[in-house]
């Protein structure tokens, strides 16, 4: 049989004709048809392995730290202006200066706030762990939960009311502080978003701590550590998850 | 307009070229440095891209370059095995009735890991992301003759490896022997 006629059968591009002929071909050489078998197989399992990551919030983009300082979540305008200044966006030197979404700015500022706190770094212990999440809950007006952390090596400390800090958006926001064995602490910034989107991850950092922060439905979400991009990134992904189970 | 692309229409395909970037790559670390490299690069230069041609086959031109160029070289072998396709033990495997699926892709992704970056991109480009031979040896920028010598060979390998990993656990100091 002819081997690259095989293989185009393997991955849809013969013709119906052709395969017609190859599967008249196929049924007299089983020695081929188990190839055949086994190269579809290879191409399932393959697809079956890569396709989740289709599905992973990430924070890449063109120039995405520049963007992110000042392109709201992708709004039409900004996208407009985007392909104009693109050029310069691309070279990263035109939109220098400390501006940071609001939300990472809000995350950045509860967490050097309450992280060194040794007493009281939250208003309610997890140990209240129900009761936190049905007082936050009530004074978001939406559901909350503390996602589970423990396979980053993370528990629950507890949480806190926030107030809001723009007229413009005058609802509270809740802040839910972890902790590892090593002391580290992290701080998970939910707040009640107007839109009803999905955004990608974004990240934003200054002076030690990284910010990652995106929206997922009606809330808003920002996490904020010291530690590195990476590590950081990973516990992003894992509290995504467990909120998206 | 002067440019052929947008930003935005470059951005939604990230999601395309990070599950090939991991697939070349191992770990997610590596596969979004190279994802992200590759935009930038697709940027500066978008000016090469023929406007009406596929814009998700000319930017996995760019990344098969940058992979090349630079990723290859720099990636420790060590990478082979140990986070790649993470995704899998995340999220893939809720259905209970999967186990046994699991085991066979466990052993897709180890026989996978041990083939050459020449054949692994061949058979990621035809039968991940279901480009045509010509739009595959356009990316690679190979004659189609050599995409369907990498096809076969590529696959003959897999098929080895996964007829003899059934039987016999491959010490992992031969692993590194392409």
């Amino acid at each position: 049989m002819n081997e690259d006629k095989l293989h185009a059968y393997v991955d849809g591009h013969a013709s119906s004709a052709e395969r017609l002929e190859i599967e008249a071909e196929l049924a007299h050489d089983p020695e081929a048809a188990a190839r055949v078998a086994d190269y579809k197989r290879q191409n399932e399992a393959l697809r079956a392995l890569l396709d989740p990551m289709l599905d992973e919030p990430h924070s890449l983009g063109i120039a995405s730290r520049s963007r992110s300082r000042w392109q709201r979540w992708g709004g039409l305008a900004a996208t407009l202006a985007l392909g104009f200044v693109g050029g310069y966006l691309a070279r990263g030197d035109l939109l220098g200066g400390p501006r940071l979404e609001p939300i990472a700015r809000q995350a950045m500022l509860a967490h050097a706030a309450y992280v060194p706190e040794v007493r009281h770094p939250v208003e309610v212990g997890a140990t209240e762990e129900q009761h936190l999440l049905a007082w936050l809950s009530k004074r978001l007006s939406t559901p909350l939960r503390a996602p589970a952390l423990d396979a980053a090596g993370y528990h629950l400390l507890g949480g806190r009311l926030l107030p809001a800090t723009q007229a413009s958006d005058p609802a509270p926001m809740a802040l839910l502080m972890y902790e590892n064995a090593r002391g580290q602490r992290l701080s998970l910034l939910i707040k009640r978003e107007s839109t009803n989107t999905e955004t990608a991850f974004r990240y934003a950092d200054d002076r030690g701590t990284c910010v990652f922060y995106w929206i997922d439905g009606p809330l808003g979400y920002a996490l904020a550590g010291d530690m590195d991009r990476n590590e950081l990134q990973k516990v992003a992904r894992l509290v995504y998850r467990q909120l998206n189970p | 307009m002067a440019i052929g692309f947008s930003a935005a229409d470059a951005e939604r395909l990230i999601p395309r070229l990070r599950r090939y970037a991991l697939a070349l790559t191992g770990t997610r670390e590596a596969a979004d440095d190279l994802t992200q490299d590759t935009l930038e690069r697709a940027w500066r230069k978008r000016a090469l891209w023929q406007p009406g041609s596929d814009l998700r086959a000319w930017l996995f031109t760019v990344m098969h370059n940058v992979y090349v160029n630079g990723v290859r070289t720099a990636r420790p072998v060590e990478s082979l095995d140990d986070e790649r396709f993470s995704a899998d033990h995340d999220r893939s495997w809720t259905q209970p009735d999967a186990v046994e699926a699991q085991l066979a892709l466990s052993d897709v992704k180890a026989a996978f890991g041990r083939l050459s970056d020449d054949h692994r991109e061949v058979l990621l480009l035809v039968g991940v992301e279901q480009l045509s031979y010509v739009e595959a040896a356009a990316v690679l920028e190979v004659p189609i003759g050599t995409v369907m010598s990498r096809l076969a060979r590529g696959r003959e390998q897999l098929r080895r490896l996964l007829s003899s990993e059934a039987t016999a656990a491959v010490p992992p100091a031969l692993r590194r022997v392409k």
